[in-house]
C-alpha cells in the first residue's frame, strides 16, 4: 500500500536524553545511542504513552512521509543534528482514501465535529486553558461509574424532565475539565442488532468535582421521547453502575486566567458547561466579581434547569439574563432578543480582547444568535464574520450545539 | 493485591498504595503531615506560597495520567505517595539472591542497611529545597520561577515517598527517622543535612541550573540503582520518582544552555569574538563562557564526591545482598553477581594516577560514577553545539575526575582540570582560574535581578525554545500574589 504515513520523531535539539520515553514505551519502539533518541517506525503503534512523560516537549514531533516504506530509518535519525523540514507529500486521490490514518472513523470525533460546526471554522482552545486529557477511556476500555444521585431539576409541573446525575468513578482517575464531554453507551442493541452509538454529554461539574475535592462528575440530561440513551440515564437509580468513555473535547474550555470575561449563551441542557464554568470560577475567585454574563433561554421558569440554585449565584459573579419563550400572557422572548436589548453590554464585551464567548444548546438557536451578533457588530462598525474569525483563532469563540 | 495505577483521593494524602485501608500507616503519615506543611510554609517566602503556579501533578502513575497541568498554590499541591505499578512475579535482579522472588517486606538481616539507604536518599530531597528557598526572589522569568517551584514540590514529594517507606516498613525507628528528616536542615550548624553537597548554598540561578544538571543527576543515578532493589516497594517508589527526576534534568540542561545562548548572542551582537574578553562581555549583562566553565568545574567535582569511596565494601554488600543494583542493571550483559569479575578503577600510586583492576563487587560505586560521567558528558556536547552554531571558538569540558575532590582516592592530591598532579602552592595560585572566585560570584549575583513580566527574561538568559505544556511564549506561568 502506498499511503502517506505519519511518522513519530524526536527533536534532537530539544531532547535532553533522559530516556524516560524509552523506559515508558510498551512496544520498545524507542532506543538511543550516544547521539540521539530515536523511534522505530515499524514498532511505534501511536499509543502516545511517551508524550506526557517527556519533560521537554521534544517527543511530540511528527513528519508525514510518502509511505511507511519511506519512513526515516533509525540510522537517519541517529545522524540528525536537527529535525528535517517537513517535505511536500504528494498524495494521490486513491492512496489518500486508503490511507492508514482514515481507516477507522471515530464516532466520537464525528459527533464533536458536528456539534462544533456552528463556530464556522476550526475551533481552538483558549491559550490559558489547562491541557485537557482526552480519550482516556474508549469503547474498548470504558470506565465504570457509580450513580451517586439522580435528581429532577425541573419542577414536577413542567413537562420537561431534566435530570442532574452525579457519577463517581470509584477512585479511578477521570481528569475532566469544564466544557469537556463524556460518552455514554446505552446497553443493548438497536433494531438492526447493532450496539448503540455513544451519546455525548457535557459535564456540568467543575474539574475538582461536583463536591470539591471528590472528583465526581455531574451531567445534565433531558429525557427525550424515544431517546434510548436519555431515558436510560434518566431512569438510573442511585448505586447503578454504568460505562463511561472520555473525556472528550479539547477546545470548548475555560481559560485559566481569572481576569478573562465569559459571555455564555445557552438554552436548555446547554447550560451544563456554563454551570461548570460558573462553579469553577466561583471556587477560584470566591465572591469576587467573576466577569461572567449569561443569556439562558427556556420555555418557562419551571422548565429551566437549575432555576433555583442559579438564582442564588450572586450577580456580581454572574450577571444572569433568564429568558422565556412560553410565558402565558407574554410575548415570546429568545436569547437573541435579550442580547439585542443588552446590546451595549454585548458590544462592550465584543471589543474587549479578554472576552470569551460560549454558545451551547439546541441547533435552532444558532441562527438567531448569529443574527444578533451580526447586528451588534454592525452597530460597532465591525463585521461579525471577521470578528468571530479573529476570536475563534484566538481561542475565544466556542460553539457546541446539537 | 490488585495493581493500583490510579491515585486515590479518599484520604487526605493522595496515594495508590491503599492507604485508606492501612489505618496504622495512614495515622502515622497524618501525624507527620502537619510537620511537613509547617516545614514548607516556613521555608518558602510567603508571597510565593500565595501565588498561583502552573504545576504538573500526577492523577495516575499510568503514563497517560501523570502529567496534568493546572494552576495551584504550592501549599495546596497534592503531595502524595505514588508507586510505579507492581511488576508481577518480579525477581531480584542481582547479587546472591538473584532470581529469588522480590521482597514485599523488609528482610530482617538487611533492615539496617536498607533503612540507612532510604534515610540518606530521603535527606537529600528536603535539603535541596532548603538550598533553593530564596531563588524565587531573583527569578529571571516567570517561566524559570515555575520550573524552580516544580522542582521544589517534586523534591517535597520525593521526601514523602521515602517517609512512606520508613513509616510503613520500619516501625518505631522508621517513624523517628521520618521526624528527623524535618529536623535536619541544609547548612545548619547543629543538624546539617547528611551529604556535603546538600549543605552548600545555591546562591544564584546559574548555580541552581548547574546543581540540577550535575547534582540531581547523581540523584537520578542513585534512584536508578535503587530502582533495581530486591525490596520491591523501594524499587517501585524509585521508578516513579525517576519520571519526575527527568524534569529536573531538563531544568538544568536547558537552564545552562539558555545562559550560554544569551552569552553568545550578546557577543555576536556586540561583535566580540574573543570569549576571554571577559570585561567587555560582562558589560553586556551576560555571563562569560570561562566563568560558566568554572561553575561547571565546581558543581561537577562536588557531585562526583557524592558517589563515595571508589572501592567500598558497603557498596559491595548492598549489591551482593540485592539491595542496590547498577545503572540499567537489566540491560547489562553479565551474570549480575560479579563474584569473579574485575573492574578498572583509577587510583593514586606513588604520586601517579594509575588504572587498577579490582574485584568488580567492590567497585560498584565506581561503576555508577563512570555511568554518571558518561550520562553527564552528553549535555556538554549539546551546549558546545550552541556555542559552535553561534560561531564562537570555545568549548566547555568536564574536568578530570581527580580535579578538586574531597572524597575518595583523589582527595589527598591536587590536580589541574586535565588531571595532571600539581603541588599545593601551584593549586593555591591557580585555583581561581579554575573555580569561581568571590569576584565571579559577586558579578553573577549582580545579574540576579527578578524579571516578573510574562514572556520577558533577564538579560543573561535566553527564552526557552518550547514552553512548558506547549504554552505560548507570553504565558503567565506564575500568577504572582502581590501582598
Amino acid at each position: 500500500m502506498n499511503a502517506p504515513f505519519k511518522q513519530h520523531v524526536i527533536d534532537p535539539e530539544i531532547c535532553i536524553r533522559c530516556y524516560t520515553c524509552e523506559m515508558t514505551c510498551p512496544e520498545q519502539a524507542i532506543e538511543h545511542n550516544d547521539d540521539n533518541v530515536v523511534v522505530d517506525a515499524s514498532k511505534c503503534n501511536f499509543c502516545m504513552d511517551c508524550i506526557p512523560v517527556c519533560p521537554t516537549g521534544s517527543i511530540d514531533e511528527w513528519r508525514v512521509v510518502g509511505s511507511k516504506d519511506e519512513a526515516y530509518s533509525l540510522e537517519d535519525q541517529y545522524s540528525w543534528e536537527e529535525l528535517p523540514e517537513q517535505g511536500e507529500v504528494v498524495v494521490s486521490e486513491t492512496s489518500a482514501k486508503g490511507g492508514a490514518q482514515t481507516d477507522e472513523i471515530d464516532p466520537v470525533a464525528v459527533l464533536l465535529a458536528e456539534a462544533q460546526k456552528g463556530a464556522g471554522g476550526k475551533a481552538k482552545a483558549p491559550a490559558t486553558a489547562a491541557k485537557p486529557t482526552i480519550n482516556l477511556y474508549n469503547l474498548g476500555n470504558p470506565v465504570e461509574a457509580v450513580v451517586q444521585g439522580n435528581y429532577r431539576i425541573t419542577s414536577e409541573s413542567s413537562d420537561a424532565d431534566t435530570r442532574h446525575i452525579i457519577l463517581e468513578f470509584q477512585g479511578k482517575p477521570f481528569p475532566v475539565l469544564e466544557g469537556q464531554s463524556v460518552g455514554i453507551i446505552a446497553p443493548g442493541t438497536d433494531a438492526q442488532g447493532k450496539a448503540h452509538l455513544p451519546r455525548l454529554y457535557s459535564v456540568s461539574s467543575p474539574r475538582d468535582g461536583e463536591r470539591a475535592g471528590y472528583h465526581n462528575v455531574s451531567l445534565t440530561v433531558k429525557r427525550e421521547e424515544g431517546g434510548v440513551c436519555s431515558n436510560y440515564l434518566c431512569d438510573l437509580e442511585k448505586g447503578a453502575k454504568i460505562n463511561v468513555t472520555g473525556p472528550f473535547g479539547a477546545t470548548f474550555l475555560l481559560p485559566s486566567d481569572p481576569d478573562a470575561r465569559l459571555l455564555m449563551i445557552c438554552t436548555g441542557t446547554g447550560a451544563a458547561p456554563m454551570r461548570a464554568f460558573t462553579m469553577a470560577r466561583q471556587r477560584a475567585v470566591g465572591e469576587k466579581s467573576g466577569g461572567m454574563v449569561m443569556f439562558f433561554g427556556a420555555r418557562t421558569p419551571d422548565s429551566l434547569p437549575y432555576f433555583g440554585p442559579l438564582n442564588k449565584v450572586p450577580s456580581d459573579l454572574l450577571q444572569k439574563h433568564l429568558v422565556y419563550s412560553r410565558l402565558p400572557d407574554q410575548p415570546k422572548e429568545y436569547v437573541q432578543d435579550r442580547m439585542l436589548v443588552e446590546q451595549d453590554l454585548v458590544a462592550e464585551m465584543l471589543q474587549d480582547p479578554s472576552t470569551y464567548i460560549y454558545i451551547c444548546g439546541m441547533k435552532e438557536m444558532e441562527d438567531g444568535v448569529e443574527r444578533a451578533f451580526t447586528n451588534i457588530a454592525e452597530s460597532m462598525g465591525e463585521q461579525w464574520t471577521a470578528l468571530s474569525d479573529v476570536m475563534r483563532e484566538d481561542g475565544r469563540f466556542h460553539v457546541e450545539t446539537y | 493485591m490488585s495493581a493500583p495505577l490510579d491515585v486515590s483521593y479518599d484520604t487526605k494524602i493522595p496515594n495508590n498504595v491503599g492507604l485508606s485501608s492501612d489505618r496504622k500507616v495512614l495515622k502515622a503519615l497524618e501525624k507527620w503531615h502537619p510537620g511537613y506543611i509547617d516545614w514548607w510554609n516556613k521555608l518558602i517566602p510567603q508571597n510565593f506560597q500565595e501565588s498561583m503556579v502552573y504545576l504538573r501533578t500526577a492523577v495516575s502513575v499510568d503514563p497517560k495520567g501523570w502529567a496534568k497541568f493546572d494552576y495551584v498554590k504550592m501549599p495546596d499541591y497534592r503531595w502524595g505517595v505514588l508507586l510505579a505499578p507492581q511488576v508481577e512475579d518480579r525477581v531480584i535482579p542481582m547479587g546472591e539472591h538473584k532470581g529469588e522472588k522480590a521482597w514485599q517486606e523488609v528482610p530482617g538481616e538487611y533492615r539496617n542497611m536498607l533503612k540507612r539507604l532510604i534515610v540518606i536518599q530521603g535527606d537529600t530531597e528536603p535539603g535541596s529545597v532548603e538550598q533553593q528557598r530564596f531563588l524565587g526572589l531573583t527569578a529571571p522569568s516567570l517561566y524559570d520561577m515555575r520550573n524552580l517551584f516544580q522542582v521544589n514540590v517534586e523534591e517535597g514529594r520525593h521526601l514523602w515517598a521515602m517517609v512512606y517507606l520508613l513509616q510503613k516498613y520500619f516501625g518505631k525507628d522508621g517513624r523517628e527517622e521520618a521526624d528527623d528528616l524535618l529536623v535536619r536542615s541544609s547548612g545548619s550548624e547543629e543538624a546539617p543535612r547528611m551529604l556535603g553537597a546538600f549543605n552548600e548554598e545555591t546562591p544564584d540561578w546559574l548555580s541552581f541550573f548547574m546543581f540540577t544538571y550535575f547534582t540531581d543527576r547523581d540523584g537520578k543515578m542513585q534512584l536508578e540503582s535503587l530502582a533495581q532493589s530486591g525490596f520491591d516497594p523501594l524499587s517501585r517508589t524509585c521508578r516513579f520518582m525517576l519520571t519526575e527526576e527527568a524534569h529536573h534534568m531538563f531544568v538544568g540542561e536547558t537552564g545552562v544552555g539558555r545562559t550560554i545562548q544569551a552569552t553568545v548572542e550578546a557577543m555576536n551582537k556586540a561583535g566580540i569574538t574573543d570569549p576571554y574578553d571577559i570585561g567587555k562581555i560582562r558589560d553586556l549583562g551576560v555571563i562569560d563562557l570561562p566563568t560558566i566553565q568554572k561553575k561547571l568545574n565546581l558543581h561537577y567535582s562536588l557531585s562526583l564526591d557524592l558517589f563515595g569511596q571508589e572501592v567500598s565494601t558497603n557498596a559491595a554488600n548492598a549489591f551482593n545482598h540485592g539491595i542496590k543494583g547498577r545503572y540499567m542493571e537489566m540491560r547489562i550483559d553479565d551474570d549480575h553477581q560479579l563474584q569473579n569479575d574485575t573492574y578498572v578503577v583509577r587510583s593514586v600510586v606513588d604520586g601517579k594516577i594509575v588504572a587498577q583492576e579490582v574485584p568488580a563487587l567492590t567497585a560498584i560505586n565506581m561503576r555508577l560514577r563512570d555511568d554518571y560521567i558518561r550520562d553527564a558528558s552528553g549535555g556538554i556536547g549539546r551546549w558546545n553545539k550552541l556555542i559552535a552554531k553561534a560561531g564562537v571558538e570555545f568549548a566547555l569540558a568536564l574536568p578530570h575526575e581527580a580535579f578538586h575532590r574531597q572524597i575518595g582516592v583523589f582527595a589527598p592530591i591536587n590536580t589541574d582540570p586535565a588531571g595532571d598532579i600539581i603541588s599545593n602552592e601551584e593549586w593555591e595560585k591557580r585555583a581561581g582560574d579554575w573555580l569561581p572566585t568571590l569576584a565571579d560570584g559577586d558579578y553573577i549575583t549582580s545579574l540576579m535581578v527578578p524579571c516578573y513580566e510574562a514572556g520577558k527574561y533577564a538579560s543573561w538568559i535566553a527564552p526557552p525554545k518550547v514552553g512548558i505544556d506547549n504554552k505560548p511564549g507570553d504565558f503567565e506561568y506564575v500568577k504572582l500574589h502581590m501582598a
